[in-house]
């Protein structure tokens, strides 16, 4: 299967690529626009800035491609600054638009808290998530990041997060897009069961949007 | 809610474990890619390898080492020793490490912090703070795995390194290294009171009670330990129970992989 992680110079695509392996694809690792378009599963992880991602999306000629891909209605997964990437606008370090799939900002935690959110909490999903089949409501993932999404609709808040008393999305997502705050390469056996789920919807039903979606 | 951490620490020697003694007597203590496996299936948090090749011809070995770690193991890894410049941070991040512990070379050259903060982002830079107590309240800190004293003291140095960009700190206390009789809390309490970044406690771990202790009174969000880990005086299992029974939050052990992992959401 087509599987291409988005090389946009981010520093963890060789652990999202080996949890992808893991999962039994080999992933395309590409900066090529039109290997983007072609895709039939794509992934675009990143840590970092949110104004080095932006650029660095925006100067390799990669954003126009993925708002297609996501147009298109094919799978897609974000991950942390991937997923952050997704809303209108990151106020991390200024004000920086974003590509705008999904309303709403990035915000910092409050100052006083002990930032970056660094280690494993637990995700409560809000919605029964085919990519999150078998993984236990309220599990361990592995987050490392100083900015949250704050999004404009409730609708695309798929499971939340809770850290020194801020509640915010850890999961977002709506149609065949999913993007998560933490790092599920990162997380153990539970982040392999993300990757091997996102996959096997790929391949088989070629989307991962619930096939009916209901609040839990 | 955010858990606090168990790290396991691997001071990699020409390609092998070791651990000494206030830094110096190694004993052998294994092979760093098996014991990395064997601690990620037991229930470590994340990984700490830090490089103490004293041969800089030997040093690529470490690269290999995290390569193959991060194939087979899928929680976080943090690399020191060694690193000089933001190419060296560049180079571990690539071998596959999710963090890069600095120590000498960004007390030499403080810029390296921000060089490597503005790169690759703080939540990667770690500084590592090897401290040796110089009075009942006042910690100096050293370079060069403790062998060079800096004149500098290490409070003033863990909130400056949080300024220029670190994301987490490293604190070791020189004092309790190896000792196993308790990580060093005073220092810790007055770190982590300084930042407001996660400090991981390093040095000393003896007991169950010593990390409760560096995680509850001293303020840590993470407690690293080498010791108690490689020559079996504890395993992870049996800390993490012993820290959730006293009410520490902790991520539960993982259940073995099952070769059927199917089961309803």
């Amino acid at each position: 299967m087509d599987l291409v992680i988005v090389d946009y110079g981010a520093g963890n695509l060789r652990s999202v690529a080996r949890a992808v392996a893991h999962a039994g694809v080999e992933p395309r690792i590409t900066a090529v626009p039109a290997e983007v378009a072609a895709a039939r599963a794509l992934i675009l992880p990143g840590v970092g800035a949110a104004a080095d991602t932006m650029a660095n999306l925006r100067r390799s000629g990669l954003d126009g491609p993925i708002l297609d891909y996501i147009a298109s209605d094919r799978p897609f997964l974000g991950v942390c600054m991937g997923q952050q990437a997704l809303f209108d606008v990151s106020e991390e370090g200024g004000e920086h638009p974003c590509l705008g799939v999904l309303p709403g900002r990035i915000v910092r935690f409050p100052r006083g808290m002990t930032v970056p959110h660094m280690g494993w909490n637990t995700v409560e999903m809000r919605v029964d998530h085919p990519v999150f089949e078998g993984i236990p409501d309220g599990s361990y993932f592995y987050f490392v990041h100083s900015y949250h999404p704050a999004p404009a609709d409730p609708s695309v808040v798929l499971g939340e997060t809770e850290y020194e008393g801020v509640r915010f999305a850890s999961v977002v997502g709506r149609d065949n897009v999913v993007a998560t705050q933490f790092h599920p390469e990162k997380s153990g056996r539970t982040g392999l069961r993300l990757y091997s789920n996102f996959i096997r919807l790929a391949k088989e039903r070629g989307s991962i949007a619930p096939v009916e979606a209901g609040a839990r | 809610m955010l858990t606090r951490r168990i790290i396991p620490c691997f001071d990699v020697d020409n390609g092998r474990v070791v651990k000494g003694v206030s830094f110096v007597e190694l004993r052998d203590a294994g092979d760093p890619v098996e014991l990395a496996a064997k601690y990620d299936r037991q229930g470590a948090d994340e990984l700490v390898f830090l490089d103490i090749t004293a041969s800089s011809e030997a040093r690529t070995s470490v690269y290999d080492i995290i390569r193959e770690t991060a194939d087979q193991v899928f929680i976080p890894l943090t690399v020191g020793g060694g690193v000089r410049s933001a190419q060296d941070v560049r180079m571990m991040l690539e071998c596959g490490a999710d963090k890069v512990s600095m120590n000498t070379a960004a007390v030499e050259r403080p810029d390296l912090i921000e060089e490597g903060a503005r790169g690759f982002g703080s939540q990667c830079i770690v500084v590592a703070v090897d401290a040796k107590r110089t009075g009942s309240e006042t910690w100096e800190v050293f370079t060069h795995g403790g062998r060079t004293a800096t004149g500098r003291d290490a409070v003033e140095w863990a909130r400056e390194a949080v300024e220029r960009g670190a994301g987490e700190l490293l604190v070791t206390s020189m004092d309790s290294d190896g000792h196993q009789d308790g990580y060093d809390i005073p220092l810790l309490q007055r770190i982590t009171s300084a930042v407001d970044v996660p400090v991981i406690a390093s040095g000393g771990a003896g007991k169950p009670e010593h990390l409760y202790d560096a995680l509850m009174e001293g303020g840590a969000s993470a407690v690293l330990a080498a010791s108690i880990f490689h020559f079996g005086t504890y395993d992870i299992p049996s800390l993490k129970a012993y820290l959730a029974g006293r009410g520490v939050p902790m991520r539960p052990v993982d259940a073995p992989e099952a070769p059927d992992a199917a089961s309803g959401a």
